[in-house]
């Protein structure tokens, strides 16, 4: 056993492993203040909410107090292990300033009351809208961070039993780009592979993935790898120089809003030296004519001019991909949340296809989540999609949902696709919507545009819901405030990035009068009376395991297959993949072994779209196209970013996160160790740029596009010249203004974020802003606050490294078996 | 032979969609998907019209090959009327007129690529077909796209 700073050391000690060897076990823990294992007197078994990894742990409960973690060595997906922001993250729970009573506004202020002033509010609300408008004034968005059984009941109410098409999750900001991609090349949303493919891969390629910081447990499979006899080559595209970069073979770092050109001369040169399976291609894909004649396009020449990338650092990356004999990518925000999002990311699909590289081990496609519970809102239709991956252009498809919840077919709105996040905005910002339900999600924050959502949500004629944990910037726009549980506090299961299903039970009660987010639901449908058409409750259930076994049902033959999975079995082996079914009694490793797909037209969950307009393709198209229910090789063409860098606004802005938090910092900023090791926002500059304007470490910058301006202390790193990157987490909460900045001295990189998305996923684009910057006062010798271990390592001077000493100590116990 | 009067025809069209792109992108400046899509589709008719004056110049004609773009004031005056009234619910319905009035333009002008594409192959003129056959796609994805934006954008305008 031994004791790590886990703040110096995020990723821990090595446990170096070779090819299709296991990944050893060591076991990762943290207690409270001097509390060891003999002191704690329940484990309650979950796994990790604040990234969308699925770390399986137990939940250490003391005289009913939450009071640590520690990593199961039997989980298939961590072998024990934990990163930073689990260790510690869950101190956030027992926050004093968590939210423990309902909050109505009474004359311009949010006021305490109970529970039933509250509900009545929001469904008096409800009612009076329905009545004077139809459902078309209601609209839901929600998060990737409750659980299936809150998400599909969500989905039931708000599709089925409101009947409005307007529900969506900031997944939509996060993972909603994975989803599409899959969908354009498999027909179906469904992560083809598996975390283990790490343990066999020869080359791993990431995609905009900083895995270190975004999936830290991840990387540190990959570091073992590293370490280990016949290591993987890692080919790495970000801008920035993350702990991944220093570690690859190849490190491409474009311009940002180039990856597709730059995909394409990937793809060109992969076609030209013949790296390509033929007979795979010729048995198992449509499309490839189509790819081979737009990416003739893309010489790598051609490519390195656009993306500003050496000619022969392409030429390699292209070389270790095309000739690996066990191909590992991983794609993440860096193509999800940047220009032409699908169109990239779907590039990568089609070097999976072609090389005929899907459902062996270490053949792996990982098209990304963020966050814990991402993959659930998508199954369950709480994000734009209909529950199962049913297919909202197939009657068919409705017809079987409208069985599964005993409603007339024209009950559940499927005119059009479920409406994204970012339109449902407009739409309240024009005055259509009139009530938008917000639950676990601060989009005060988080959405682009910030001005603009603030006077959106501000509007006297919307009505403002916000079911969350803590008082945020979002908090303090609603009309009505419910106070939710958190993870610990409640039950339920969820899935992680690799299909993994957890149970995750409650350990202790939630504080006050907070209530799980299911019991908000299931309180809400049935003060509204809703009903299924013989007149019984639309909802069946009333616990966490009925809405599980409902679930089970909706997704019965569907490619998210749940019906083997029950709580029994989840009590007894925590962790499996879907499908599990009769079938698959133990899940599913890996999908597409064989090359057989679930794009059949009848099967499928959507049938495509255009990659430059999105329009959808019509079935007719879709049958024509593809009959036989093959992966669907999808070419696209570059089109320049839609906001390029002028003569007034000279860089291009991204943003991006740090490994020490998590979104809007409602609980990270509230966990001492994560908080004091990334305290405060930064502004990241590469030495060039910093030079030629004559600014050092630590300057106090102004950072301004057209929409707003942001303050932060300069940090010279590793990023490409021409790039400036800000962190997202940091907004308004825990500073003297409250809710929003203070004579336009902003900190929330979203002040600078431009309105628009990719037409595919509808995914808002955070990584190509034309940007500019001034110096406001010089450093006076002090560096700036950002960490030393990450991404954002310096590389001039010697700012102190980022440690979390004493108090960041976690214990590692090396070795055992599960 | 009449194709000089097919190519014609069509670059009037294809600069008249390429005008209906852009000034309808510049209404509809709050509709973000609205305002870069047709500016991105509008690049392809942008294109064609280049193409189709290099064709032409074999018939002997004389087109221009830069596709006219809407008066610069013009353009500043709609971004800022569509900014002023982004926060009303009437522009939805000038919404669905736009996309009707871009559907018909753009299925008028992918029919006249038809006509191209039949009367190259009627005079045997395989580079012309080639031509046509590459270009009419695009101008049917800006149609395509267009009906599905009506059928996603009508439900909330006509019921609510």
């Amino acid at each position: 056993m031994g004791r790590v700073d886990r703040i110096a050391e995020p990723w821990g000690s090595r446990t170096p492993y070779g090819p299709g060897e296991n990944w050893p076990i060591r076991v990762d823990a943290y207690l409270d203040g001097g509390l060891t294992e003999d002191d704690v007197d329940r484990w309650v078994p979950s796994a990790t909410i604040l990234h969308s990894n699925g770390d399986g742990l137990d939940i250490a409960v003391k005289d009913g107090r939450i009071v640590g973690v520690r990593g199961r060595a039997e989980d298939r997906v961590n072998h024990g292990r934990l990163g930073p922001k689990d260790l510690f993250g869950w101190q956030a729970n027992n926050s004093p300033d968590r939210l423990t009573r309902p909050l109505v506004r009474r004359d311009g202020e949010l006021v305490e009351t109970d529970w039933d002033t509250a509900m009545d509010a929001v469904v008096g609300k409800v009612h009076e809208l329905l009545e004077e408008q139809g459902p078309s004034a209601i609209g839901f968005y929600t998060t990737g961070q409750l659980f299936i059984e809150d998400y599909y009941t969500l989905g039931l109410v708000a599709h089925g039993g409101i009947g409005t098409n307007h529900v969506d999750g900031n997944t939509r900001l996060c993972t909603a780009t994975a989803a599409a991609a899959l969908k354009e090349s498999f027909a179906c949303d469904g992560q083809p592979g598996s975390y283990t493919d790490v343990d066999s891969a020869d080359v791993i390629a990431l995609y905009g993935h900083n895995v270190a910081e975004t999936q830290t447990v991840l990387w540190t499979r990959m570091l073992d790898r590293l370490a280990g006899p016949n290591p993987p080559k890692l080919v790495c595209v970000d801008p920035r120089l993350t702990p991944v970069a220093k570690q690859a073979a190849v490190h491409l770092a474009p311009r940002p809003g180039t990856n597709v050109p730059l995909m394409n001369a990937l793809l060109h040169e992969i076609l030209r030296n013949g790296w390509y399976d033929q007979a795979y291609v010729d048995a198992h894909a449509v499309g490839f004519d189509e790819l081979q004649r737009q990416v003739e396009k893309y010489p790598p020449e051609v490519a390195a001019e656009i993306c500003d990338v050496p000619v022969e650092q392409i030429r390699e990356a292209a070389r270790l991909i095309g000739t690996a004999e066990r191909l590992l990518s991983t794609v993440l925000q860096g193509f999800y949340q940047s220009h032409q999002a699908t169109a990239a990311a779907v590039q990568v699909n089609n070097i999976h296809i072609v090389r005929g590289m899907l459902g062996r081990p270490g053949c792996g496609l990982l098209q990304m989540n963020g966050q814990p519970t991402a993959e659930n809102t998508r199954e369950c239709g709480a994000d734009g999609d209909l529950p199962g991956f049913r297919n909202w252009d197939n009657d068919a498809h409705v017809a079987d949902l409208a069985r599964v919840w005993n409603l007339e077919q024209i009950e559940i709105p499927h005119y059009a696709p479920p409406t994204h996040a970012m339109q449902i905005f407009r739409y309240a910002e024009q005055g259509s919507i009139r009530f938008l339900w917000i639950i676990g999600t601060n989009p005060a924050v988080s959405l682009p545009e910030l001005r603009r959502i603030r006077s959106i949500l501000g509007q006297e004629r919307l009505f403002v819901v916000v079911q969350d944990i803590f008082p945020t910037e979002t908090t303090e726009l609603a009309d009505v405030v419910l106070p939710a549980a958190t993870w610990g506090e409640k039950t339920g299961t969820f899935t992680n990035a690799d299909r993994t299903v957890h149970l995750s039970e409650k350990a202790v009660e939630p504080p006050g009068e907070a209530k799980a987010d299911l019991d908000i639901f299931l309180d809400f449908a049935r003060r509204l009376g809703l009903e299924d058409k013989d007149g019984e409750p639309l909802v069946k259930w009333s616990d966490p395991e009925g809405a599980f076994e409902g679930w089970k049902e909706c997704s019965r033959g569907r490619p998210c297959d749940y019906t083997g999975l029950s709580y029994a079995k989840l009590r007894d082996r925590n962790g499996i993949q879907w499908p599990c079914n009769d079938e698959h009694p133990d899940g599913t490793e890996r999908l597409y072994a064989d090359g057989k797909f679930w794009a059949a037209p009848d099967h499928c969950e959507e049938y495509g779209r255009d990659m430059v307009t999105g329009a959808p393709v019509t079935e007719t198209e879709y049958k024509a196209l593809n009959p036989d229910g093959k992966a669907i090789v999808k070419a696209a063409e570059y089109l320049p970013p839609h906001e390029l860098p002028s003569e007034q606004y000279p860089f291009q802005l991204i943003t991006g996160r740090t490994l020490y938090h998590f979104h809007t910092r409602t609980k990270t900023g509230r966990a001492p160790q994560l908080q004091a090791a990334a305290p405060e926002v930064w502004v990241e500059m590469s030495a060039g740029d910093a030079a030629d304007r004559g600014l050092g470490e630590g300057d106090l910058l102004e950072i301004s596009t057209p929409r707003g301006r942001v303050e932060a202390r300069l940090r010279i790193s590793g990023i490409r010249p021409g790039v400036v990157f800000l962190p997202f987490h940091y907004g308004y909460w825990d500073t003297a203004d409250g809710g929003q900045p203070a004579d336009g001295h902003g900190r929330a990189a979203n002040e600078l974020t431009l309105t628009a998305w990719d037409a595919v996923s509808k995914q808002p684009i955070f990584k190509t802003a034309a940007a500019a910057v001034r110096r406001l006062a010089e450093s006076g010798g002090s560096p700036s606050a950002a960490p030393t271990t990450t991404a954002s390592a310096p590389v001039t001077g010697s700012p102190p490294p980022t440690t979390g000493g004493r108090a960041a100590e976690a214990e590692e116990l090396v070795g055992g078996t599960a | 032979m009449k194709l000089d009067l097919a190519i014609e025809e069509l670059h009037r069209s294809e600069n008249e969609l390429y005008t209906v792109l852009l000034s309808m992108s510049d209404r509809h400046k709050v509709d973000h998907e609205v305002f870069y899509v047709t500016r991105d589709m509008a690049r392809w008719s942008e294109q064609h019209v280049a193409e189709l004056a290099e064709a032409g110049r074999e018939f002997g004609l004389e087109l221009d090959p830069e596709a006219k773009h809407p008066a610069g004031l013009l353009e500043s005056l709609q971004h800022k009327a569509s900014e002023l009234t982004g926060r009303r619910s009437a522009p939805g319905l000038l919404l669905l007129a736009d996309l009707r009035h871009l559907y018909r333009e753009a299925g008028g002008t992918a029919l006249d690529w038809e006509l191209l594409a039949q009367g190259a192959q009627g005079a045997k003129n395989k580079e012309l077909l080639d031509f046509a056959e590459r270009c009419q796609p695009q101008t049917l994805r800006v149609s395509t796209w267009a009906k599905a934006k009506l059928k996603e954008s009508s439900p909330q305008v006509l019921a609510s």
